[in-house]
């Protein structure tokens, strides 16, 4: 892709975004107050927003990606991504909102009046929201990196200072209407895409992708861009220029020659071009372990070299399903409904807006599959979505098409950045520090900081898989305490410190693990890198057998705060707001 | 109807003298305490009332949720007893890919209507129930 179009595209958005977010905060302080200018939202821009903050790099970019490479079982990030805010919805939406509380600590505080189990709260809030930034500014990266050719750094240095800077200047604080063009612009990037792609590979005659094993559709140029060791599985020969190696062997430097490549492990250093013959089969990157033939259609095939697929799933699944409630920039975004009952509203508009977004990367992931195969071997599965407009359509018309799913997953990055940046910010600036304006600068710059940094040395992680871990941290610890705090009268302080503790501590320990990239075999493996289906349940057994334990520990204005968080808003004036005369009327 | 002649004074006598100050304490506490004591009232009503209504929202909350855990969360124990399944082609896509990629979505958003109908209908019957 030229670099023009891509230039253009990352500069359109971040443009469009300082602009509307400095044109919605100039009208929003004109009327009136700032929080009711936001509350006369409607459900359907409101529920735009939040679907525009919570569509991040992993749902833009990851997921495809996963499906391109593991196939079948990967169906479940996108389902599970969706099925979340239907556990939000039935089990949290209303009362959260009714709660008032602007952010989880908040929340915290509230239900258990303890300044010790907000502490912790805040402490979470600040670990899910670097881990959910991470992958943001790795997929920046990537994206930034493919369109315009610039070093890695650049990318994710651009979305930081984007985000820092209109964080701190206010720009897109609970500015609903930027998050919203944003939805909308990450699903025309989508959409308006596919449409060609379906009729280009329909005129291709409709090759499955599920047929066999991962084939290049014609000869093949890959030029590797780092040092990679990678597998053959089938004997193949190759064109090479550069240098390549077996496994144990010496590497040899080779120009525009033929060399039979034997089933087993090569490594080839940065530079180096391999020609493939159309039709032969893709050696992967190390590590990477894509399914090959039939297994990718099949679930549960153990793809990714994964032992015990079905515990996997059901990990990702409590994870995903649970931890949405938990993630601190959505909980942000239902303040803005009015009350409990247009909360509900809002979010089953949010499940339509999601449902329509989700049926999306399943198809990029397939087609895929078909036509961009080679990045099994370079292992840059995330950019697959931004390639196929231009592997598949071509000519000025597929740079176009590049150039608007770019600024989509620019606007993903952007959006779910932001939102996260402002959570974190907004904790570390009135917890830890004190609050000021000042402070709330300060903090939003250390709180793009430090995932900024980790992000330099992590770029071979797939976003979808770490955005996963990030859902796992937020199950196994906002999710027991939202559940137990909303639903249970019994819930004490010391109950929801010792599960926060022990399910937040145990799912971090666990995600640091994988993170840092210790592989293990066996059970050892499957439970770090999938954690939730054990810490989700440690979490709960210790929040709750905690409490029982202390039953007088429970707070004093339990019952108050259950009236807030159930009493529908058709009853608040006359019970909740004025309870002396209703109570004198009856 | 009351009369607005105030009821005439005899002025042989030497005036009257309210005491006021016990009577207006007393008459403040009598005009507070009744809103306290229904507030409490209220409150141990009213949590009976509240308590009920939880429970009720709770009892749907969770059902929509078992509905989901059976439908998807059985959805991979099939599929390992029975693999076949995996392979199975419906309308031109393999089982999994149809019911996980496409179906799920709608399937969604028609349980989370359903909820909010029937939680707003169990508030609208609680606002009756109250007032």
């Amino acid at each position: 892709m030229s670099a023009a179009y891509g230039v253009t595209a990352v500069a359109v958005v971040i443009a469009a975004t300082v602009l509307i977010g400095t044109f919605a905060l100039r009208l929003s302080r004109t009327t009136s107050d700032f929080y009711v200018a936001s509350r006369s939202v409607s459900p359907v821009w409101n529920a735009s927003a939040i679907g525009g903050e919570y569509l991040s790099a992993a749902s833009f970019l990851g997921v495809a990606g996963l499906i391109l490479a593991y196939g079948a079982d990967m169906l479940w990030f996108p389902v599970g991504y969706t099925a979340g805010y239907l556990v939000l919805l039935v089990l949290v939406a209303a009362p959260l909102r009714r709660s008032g509380a602007y952010t989880l600590p908040d929340f915290a505080e509230a239900r258990t009046e303890s300044l010790t189990v907000r502490r912790i709260a805040s402490i979470l809030v600040v670990t899910i929201g670097w881990l959910y930034l991470l992958p943001q500014l790795v997929g920046a990266g990537l994206t930034v990196t493919l369109a315009t050719g610039a070093p890695r750094w650049l990318g994710g240095l651009l979305v930081a200072v984007v985000v820092v800077f209109s964080v701190a200047t206010g720009g897109m604080r609970s500015i609903t209407f930027v998050q919203a063009f944003q939805y909308w612009l990450k699903l025309t990037a989508l959409a308006v895409p596919v449409l060609f792609l379906l009729l280009a590979w329909h005129a291709d005659g409709s090759p499955s992708p599920g047929d066999g094993a991962a084939t290049f559709p014609e000869r093949t140029t890959v030029r590797l861009a780092d040092d990679t060791t990678f597998v053959v599985r089938t004997a193949v020969a190759v064109r090479v220029t550069g240098r390549l190696s077996e496994a144990g062997s010496p590497p040899a430097t080779y120009d525009a020659r033929r060399v039979p490549l034997t089933r087993g492990t090569w490594s080839a250093t940065d530079g180096t071009r391999l020609t493939f013959p159309a039709g032969a089969m893709v050696p992967h990157l190390r590590g990477l372990e894509p399914s090959a033939g039939a297994e990718w259609t099949r679930p549960l095939s153990g793809a990714g070299g994964r032992d015990h697929p079905l515990y996997a799933t059901y990990s990702l699944i409590l994870a995903l399903f649970f931890g949405t409630m938990g993630l601190p920039h959505v909980l942000v975004r239902f303040y803005t409904n009015p009350d409990g009952r247009a909360a509900r509203r809002t979010t089953l508009v949010v499940l339509c807006l999601l449902g329509a977004f989700y049926l999306l990367p399943t198809v990029y992931g397939a087609l895929a599959r078909v036509y961009t195969p080679d990045l099994l071997l370079t292992g840059r599965i995330d950019t697959a979505v931004l390639l196929l407009p231009q592997r598949l359509v071509g000519g000025t018309g597929g740079q176009l098409l590049t150039a608007l799913v770019t600024a989509g997953a620019f606007a993903a990055f952007l959006s779910t950045s932001s939102g996260l940046t402002v959570s974190v910010a907004g904790v570390l600036s009135q917890d830890v520090l004190r609050g000021s304006v000042r402070d709330f600068r300060l903090a939003a710059a250390l709180a793009v900081t430090v995932p900024f940094v980790l992000s330099l040395g992590a770029a071979s992680l797939n976003v979808a898989d770490v955005v996963g871990l990030a859902f796992a941290v937020a199950a196994s610890s906002f999710c027991p305490l939202l559940l137990l705090g909303i639903w249970w009268r019994g819930l004490t302080d010391l109950g929801a410190t010792a599960g926060l503790l022990t399910g937040g501590g145990l799912a971090t320990a666990a995600v640091s693990v994988t993170i840092a990239g210790i592989d293990r075999d066996g059970w050892a493996g499957a439970l770090l890198a999938q954690p939730a289906a054990w810490t989700v349940p440690i979490a709960f057994a210790v929040m709750v057998v905690v409490s029982l334990c202390t039953p007088h520990r429970v707070a004093p204005g339990v019952a108050r705060t259950m009236v807030r968080l159930h009493a529908p808003e058709l009853v608040e004036l006359r019970d909740r707001s004025a309870p002396s005369r209703s109570a004198r009327q009856s | 109807m009351t009369d607005p002649q105030p009821p005439p004074v005899p002025s042989t006598q030497p005036g009257r003298v309210r005491v006021v100050s016990p009577r207006s304490s007393a008459a403040r506490a009598a005009a507070h305490r009744p809103v306290r004591r229904e507030i409490d009232e209220q409150t141990i009503v009213g949590d009976v009332y509240m308590r009920s209504l939880v429970r009720l929202q709770l009892r749907l909350a969770v059902g929509v949720c078992l509905i989901f855990a059976v439908l998807l969360g059985g959805f991979p124990l099939v599929l390992a007893l029975q693999p076949q399944l995996g392979s199975l082609h419906v309308l031109g896509l393999p089982l999994p890919w149809l019911l996980l990629g496409v179906l799920v979505y709608p399937s969604l958003v028609v349980a989370a209507w359903l909820y909010v109908r029937q939680a707003e209908r169990n508030e609208r019957d609680f606002a009756d129930l109250v007032q």
